[in-house]
């Protein structure tokens, strides 16, 4: 019995959330007594490194072009299989929730995407999840007797754990794809939104597109992405790819700075598991205040400015 | 081309959420319940302009679920689909939904698979690959594009931080994310027009519960914010290091 972990490089490189889920196979495996293993699409220099988060056997293929779910899923499977792994771990992003359903299938296993927590074993095999635009939690009972989970970022921490491990290669060139590659498109700079671990978001308060020079400045000064409600996009004022809420990207990091935003609840669904909301607005009555750690009640356009001032000074110390 | 669109129901956003039995059932008693949007939004939408632009073809919505569930069928077919199916059973899990839609899409020569990236309540995000795998076809998660040329897709997914622009020929399964169409309004003839439509309501296949939920829990609710004062934006620094610990 095994834990088989899909560890996801682009350019041979790991985001944070590939090497959460080495780390979460890593415990996973502990718990039950059982073995970590990591397949990645990176060099084995690279993929060595995955030894510092819990692997304990890595294989490795080298491919920059994870884009046919089909193939890919094949691929985990078969090595699920030839490893007799009986539970599989992916990122909870794009690839890893399209992945899990194939995989499931392929596997007859449970499946749960998104999960919060380590399995508990006491009872069965349960993991928990965030329903209901984060109104409430499943508690999911996995009965088969395999398991796919894809485990949602910044869940269970980070840490290191281990030593570098000699990756093992592992041949993918029998597989073809069913799906042909055009391009690829990446937005450069800045940390995109479902990543970052600073976000600084406006709404409609800005009043219109001309003022968001404000915005910018606050993210540059703290390191953050900038994101918007949905209005906003809507209207043109910042592009769709920062919307978010729940009809647009739900994200979940350590600070969520939202500025002239009312905190509808189609909003909040997609902000409220940040670590710590500060909420900056003149309306007192705002409903964001109740999901907020810290408040400010005032206008916007004297306050961002002064925040910005105040944490260059803080940089500088 | 014959073209399934997967319509799933959610409880309307605003809605209250209380669960009975134990915490074990959600309490439906009041609840308001809306088509999914990125079933109703994107993917019916596309799927309509889809049979639209090559003047041939139909446009069928399916749902898995109760007779309840009619209302918001009754919905897609005034928005435009052709005729709607709902394979009468309670949606357990995302492996039961899809081995229903599945084994609809094999019987009736289905050359595109459509449905929303996620439904707004649970989230999942699983029925596509479900689907796609028992079929054996491409899957195209995360949809903000489709081009056809006969029957080749030109598709844009959108993945973290970018997109990929990627080519498949039907059969294929597609999850429509934001932009993949715009949302349409049913006007009074549509929905006269949806009265007339087939609504066929066929039984499910069997299958084998692999996970479930045991029960529902309430998360702990944040305890209280701190007003500081707007002038002195130090102070909400110094906590946001010291006490918060994010920067
Ligand atoms: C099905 C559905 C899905 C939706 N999905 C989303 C979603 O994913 N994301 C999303 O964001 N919305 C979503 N919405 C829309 C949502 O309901 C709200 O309408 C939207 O979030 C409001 O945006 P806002 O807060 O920017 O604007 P408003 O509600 O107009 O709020 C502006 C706020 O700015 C404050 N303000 C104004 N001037 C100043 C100033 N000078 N200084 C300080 N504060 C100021 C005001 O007090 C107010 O609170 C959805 C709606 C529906 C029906
Ligand atoms: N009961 C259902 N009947 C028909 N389609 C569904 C049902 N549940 C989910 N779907 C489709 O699958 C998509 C993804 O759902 P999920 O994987 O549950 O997040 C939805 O947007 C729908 O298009």
């Amino acid at each position: 019995m095994s834990v088989l972990v899909f560890a996801e490089a682009i350019n041979n490189k790991y985001k944070k959330s590939s090497l959460e889920v080495v780390n979460y196979g890593a415990k996973l495996a502990s718990s039950q007594g059982s073995n970590v293993i990591v397949l990645t699409n990176a060099s084995a220099d690279a993929a060595a490194e995955l030894g510092k988060y819990g692997a304990q056997k890595v294989l490795n293929f080298e491919s920059d072009s994870l884009h046919d779910n089909k193939m890919l899923s094949q691929i985990i499977s078969d090595v699920a299989n030839s490893h007799n792994a009986d539970t599989v771990i992916l990122s909870d992003n794009s690839k890893g929730k399209s992945l899990a359903g194939r995989i499931a299938i392929k596997l007859d296993a449970a499946a749960v995407s998104s999960a919060t927590t380590l399995p508990n074993l006491e009872d069965g095999f349960v993991v928990q999840k965030s329903l209901f635009s984060g109104k409430a939690i499943g508690h999911y009972q996995m009965k088969a007797s395999k398991k796919v989970i894809t485990v949602a970022g910044n869940s269970i921490g980070l840490e290191e754990m281990g030593q570098p491990v000699a990756a093992e290669a592992f041949d993918a060139s029998a597989y073809n794809a069913t799906v042909e590659m055009v391009e690829t498109k990446r937005v450069e700079g800045t940390v995109p939104l479902p990543e970052a671990e600073l976000v600084v978001s406006a709404g409609r308060g800005m009043k219109g597109p001309e003022n968001w020079g404000i915005i910018e400045d606050l993210a540059k000064t703290l390191g953050a992405t900038t994101a918007c409600s949905r209005p906003v996009a809507d209207t043109g004022w910042r592009p769709h790819h920062e919307h978010v809420g729940q009809t647009g990207i739900a994200i979940k990091p350590n600070l969520y700075i939202a500025i002239g935003i009312s905190g509808a609840i189609q909003h909040l669904a997609g902000v409220n598991h940040s670590k710590t909301i500060v909420v900056i607005n003149k309306d007192p009555e705002a409903p964001f205040f109740k999901a907020a750690d810290y408040g400010i009640v005032a206008d916007l356009f004297d306050v961002v400015p002064r925040l910005t001032e105040a944490l260059q000074k803080f940089k500088a110390s | 081309m014959n073209l399934l669109v997967c319509i799933s129901k959610t409880p309307e956003t605003t809605a209250k959420i209380a669960f009975k039995e134990n915490d074990t059932q959600f309490d439906t008693d009041g609840v308001q319940f809306i088509m999914n949007p990125y079933d109703e939004w994107y993917a019916l939408v596309r799927a309509i302009e889809l049979k639209e632009q090559l003047g041939t073809g139909k446009v069928i919505a399916i749902n898995v679920g109760p007779p309840s569930n009619d209302i918001v069928i009754r919905k897609a077919l005034a928005i435009g689909a052709d005729e709607a199916v709902r394979v009468n059973g309670e949606e357990k899990s995302a492996t039961f939904v899809s081995k229903q839609i599945a084994n609809y899409a094999k019987e009736n020569n289905i050359d595109i698979v459509f449905l929303g990236k996620e439904t707004i309540d649970y989230n999942g995000s699983l029925v596509g690959g479900m689907i796609s795998e028992l079929l054996d076809v491409p899957f195209l998660s995360y949809a903000s594009n489709l081009e056809m040329e006969g029957d080749t897709a030109t598709v844009t997914c959108d993945i973290e931080g970018g997109e990929e622009i990627l080519k498949v020929k039907t059969p294929f399964v597609i999850s429509a994310a934001k932009g993949l169409a715009e949302q349409r309004i049913p006007n009074m003839r549509g929905i006269m027009m949806a009265k007339r439509k087939p609504l066929v309501v066929i039984d499910p296949v069997e299958v084998t519960e692999n996970e479930a939920i045991a029960s529902y829990s309430i998360p702990d609710s944040k305890s209280g914010v701190k007003l500081l004062d707007p002038e002195n934006m130090d102070e909400l620094v110094r906590l946001l290091h010291e006490e918060a610990k994010v920067i």
